[in-house]
């Protein structure tokens, strides 16, 4: 009796303590599947514009150089694109599994994009792909060339229909609520509006941007790297200076964009905006440049009073409405319920950061090319290597400001995320299959750095710079430099 | 309110639109056992091969599966587009085991691809293993997931895991048919034996399973087993799947590939036959009620249906590419 009696208890603590609420563990679930996935979506959109470009090159000029270029890049591509599929694909089914209350309220809206998504872009990409791979024996030059266009077409147009839905989450418009089957459901009235919302043209462009820029990082350190270990590699040194020219064009664009889409954001989504810069009282904003946590409170409940923070009093006012330093900002305080502040904030400060960080490592391997000492610098191609993560950080948490910042609306100012939750889903099930998802995932993104570190390996070994017998020698500059 | 594109927003474009848009779901979920499944076959007769054929296998399939895959994000967003309220019971209520297809298709996924990136035997071992698995399972759970949908039942019945295994039969014995296709000597020959016994336990498995659903099954299900359409689309099941084992034996492979593509859509048929004209039995819903508004599915049908015959042309295109005979080297000619 009494070892029956604690056994029960047991069993109670440990669910109450270790499980999570089917609302929050079904947050976090998509968000950890959407976290690894959104990286092998932007590698598929932001190395399309390399692999069009060395496809291209190669066929045309038949230089050895960008055969190369091709080969390497195209295998990178092939790996990503089997990844993003395999981790796309539950993301696409959670809308069912565990929010199947917002896929039948929302599916009229968002079932129609998704659907082309599949049938457009998705089939694209993947048909293409094949021939891409495996056809350059099969088909003509044109037809080659064309097969990487259509590819990266593919990913693009992927990456747009995607971006109508979550637009259209973000700005709602262009239905009605009815009843059906005895629940409240969105009917599309206006297909125009519904798919142009508002948001849509903000996100798509910085979307497409930010996978560029992460994927141009990626390229310009992988490259470094094999100028660093041999300067005179003449298909790497190529690769370093279109990753850096195309770097010098894109990344002050996020910045001037960026600017616009944050007044936007003021405009249409004022919470999210507040919770951007921890705003809670409502009137004139600051713009806080800089802000550093006095303490750990500050870092998860980050107010102005707990950071050390450089700030531009009223810029954030004259920002968000476009040119009034006096215009009144909405507070946090003003709502019911406000997301996890701190994630946004912290997250957001990461992305405006980064985003400098580029812009400064743009300029810096432009001046050293206008020089011609790209290659010879050592400090620089270091530089890039550690960054070449670093977009894929600014990505993430450009993603987390828009979808954490939006909670707690799945749909603003429609539907809540925890009304849209399934109601049959039990805490152990959320439970254990977020354990699952989280081990599985991991195991992937292991396998393809270690795919990634493979190719590599051939390719030092193509090169004849890596040596087998000695163990000795650091792989990786951060490490142990040896210039 | 008139819509801006000129497509009707009070009624179907044509009356049985919604009826249509029933087949077109059906039909990518056809063309996905027919297609997909056949890569599924792949990877479980992998391993009954050496090194040598197990090249030859992932060579033949390697250019055509990544695209094969995307009928089931065909099938399941084209289902969301126009029976939400049937995308989403489905997938809550059999939570686990939505989930868990979910994992199996991803183990499945990388484990052929993840291969390729190194020369190393213990590697291969690890990769071939998570890809027959991942090969068996994957499918298992997708019929055992179409058999609780179709028959109303719990996630683990009778009839949906009979339902799984016979979908497993019938992967295996596409698989066999597409290598006997690709391939020729001992290769093919074998392939011609594993696909004759698949052949028998997929017949069997089907009649079977028929004989539980009738004998365990509420009374209109019984009326319904024994309908016309039902028992030609059975009837015809065993006369293409005899053929093809006909075919197989005089060495045309490629009509015995043919007939499975067949039989694939003929299980999709069976089930177009037991479900219409309810789409999602467990709650009694019928076509008519679980489709969206009809401005929703006629723009759906205005702009997706064309986008559809385009996805035929692309596949004509890739298969017409990757057409021909090959081995352990790639496409030999």
């Amino acid at each position: 009796m009494i070892l029956d009696y604690s056994l029960v208890t047991i069993v109670q603590i440990v669910q109450q303590s270790a499980l999570l609420s089917p609302e929050f563990g079904s947050r976090l679930q998509f968000g950890w599947t959407i976290t690894v996935h959104i990286v092998f979506a932007a590698l598929s959109i932001g190395l399309a514009p390399f692999i069009i470009y060395f496809t291209w090159k190669d066929v045309r000029t038949d230089d050895r150089r960008y055969t190369h270029l091709r080969e390497f890049w195209t295998k990178v591509f092939a790996v990503g694109f089997v990844m993003g599929t395999v981790t796309g694909i539950p993301m696409s089914f959670q809308f069912g599994t565990n929010f199947p209350v917002f896929a039948e309220a929302a599916g009229e809206m968002i079932g129609g994009p998704l659907a082309f998504e599949a049938k457009m872009a998705f089939f694209l990409e993947a048909v293409f792909l094949g021939v891409l791979l495996f056809g350059r024996e099969r088909v003509s030059d044109r037809t080659y060339v064309l097969s990487s266009v259509l590819t990266g077409a593919g990913a693009w147009l992927s990456g747009f229909w995607i971006l109508v839905v979550n637009a259209w989450m973000q700005t709602p418009q262009g239905f009605e609520l009815v009843e059906r089957n005895g629940m409240e459901v969105a009917q599309l009235t206006d297909p125009v509006a519904a798919f142009f919302t508002p948001r849509m043209p903000w996100m798509y462009v910085h979307m497409i941007n930010a996978s560029v820029i992460s994927v141009t990082l990626l390229v310009a350190g992988i490259s470094a790297y094999f100028v660093w270990r041999k300067r005179d590699s003449e298909a790497w040194n190529t690769a370093l200076r279109a990753a850096v020219v195309l770097l010098l064009v894109t990344a002050p664009f996020q910045a001037i964009h960026g600017d616009a889409y944050g007044r936007h954001i003021a405009d249409t989504q004022e919470q999210k905006f507040a919770a951007m810069e921890a705003h809670y009282e409502t009137g004139q904003a600051d713009l806080h440049l800089i802000a550093v946590p006095r303490s750990l409170d500050a870092m998860t409940d980050p107010r102005t009073d707990n950071l050390f923070t450089i700030s531009l009093p009223a810029l954030g006012s004259f920002l968000a409405s476009g040119g009034d330093f006096d215009a009144e900002i909405t507070g946090l305080h003003e709502y019911d319920e406000n997301p996890p502040v701190a994630v946004v904030f912290w997250s957001f400060r990461a992305m405006v950061g980064l985003g400098f960080l580029f812009i400064g490592l743009a300029l810096w391997g432009g001046n050293l090319m206008r020089k011609g000492q790209l290659r010879e610098r050592t400090r620089y191609l270091q530089a890039m290597m550690l960054a070449s993560p670093l977009g894929f950080v600014a990505l993430l948490t450009g993603w987390y400001v828009t979808e954490i910042g939006r909670q707690p609306w799945v749909i603003q100012d429609v539907l809540r995320t925890n009304d849209a939750v399934s109601t049959t889903l039990t805490a152990s099930e959320v439970t254990g299959t977020l354990v699952a998802f989280v081990l599985l995932y991991l195991a992937l993104v292991t396998a393809f750095g270690f795919t990634l570190k493979w190719l590599m390996e051939d390719e030092l070994e193509r090169m004849g710079v890596r040596d087998e017998g000695d163990r000795s020698r650091p792989q990786l500059p951060w490490v142990n430099g040896d210039d | 309110m008139t819509s801006p594109l000129f497509v009707p927003v009070d009624a179907y474009l044509v009356p049985s639109l919604p009826t249509v848009w029933f087949g077109v779901i059906l039909f990518a979920l056809a063309m996905y056992v027919a297609l997909d499944g056949m890569d599924f076959g792949i990877g479980m007769l992998y391993a009954t091969r050496d090194e040598r054929d197990r090249e030859t296998l992932l060579a033949a399939f390697g250019p055509i599966w990544d695209a094969n895959e995307v009928w089931l994000v065909a099938f399941g967003t084209t289902l969301l587009a126009a029976f939400p309220a049937v995308y989403s019971r489905l997938l809550s209520e059999q939570y686990l085991l939505a989930i868990l297809v979910v994992m199996s298709l991803l183990v499945r996924g990388v484990a052929p691809e993840l291969r390729e990136q190194r020369e190393n035997a213990e590697w291969h071992e690890l990769c071939d293993r998570l890809f027959v698995v991942g090969s068996t399972v994957t499918p298992l759970l997708l019929g055992t997931l179409v058999g609780s949908w179709i028959f109303g039942t719990a996630a683990i019945s009778l009839p949906s895991l009979l339902t799984g295994v016979g979908v497993v039969a019938l992967c295996l014995t596409s698989g066999a048919a597409f290598v006997a296709a690709k391939t020729s000597g001992s290769l093919a020959d074998d392939m011609v034996r594993y696909g004759t016994a698949s052949t028998v336990a997929y017949l069997g498995g089907v009649v079977v399973l028929l004989g539980v659903v009738y004998w365990l099954g509420p009374s209109d299900v019984r009326t319904l087993l024994l309908t016309a359409p039902a028992a030609a689309v059975v009837l015809a099941s065993v006369g293409v799947g005899v053929g093809g084992l006909v075919a197989a034996r005089r060495g045309r492979h490629r009509l015995w590939f043919g007939t499975t593509f067949v039989l694939s859509f003929l299980l999709v048929g069976l089930v177009a036959v037991l479900l219409y004209p309810t789409i999602y039995p467990a709650s009694g819903l019928t076509i008519d009620a679980a489709v969206v508004s009809p401005l929703a599915l006629n723009l759906t049908t205005v702009f997706g249906l064309p986008v559809l015959v385009l996805v035929l042309w692309y596949f004509k295109f890739l298969y017409g590419t990757f057409a021909g005979p090959v081995d352990g080297e790639g496409y030999t000619n």
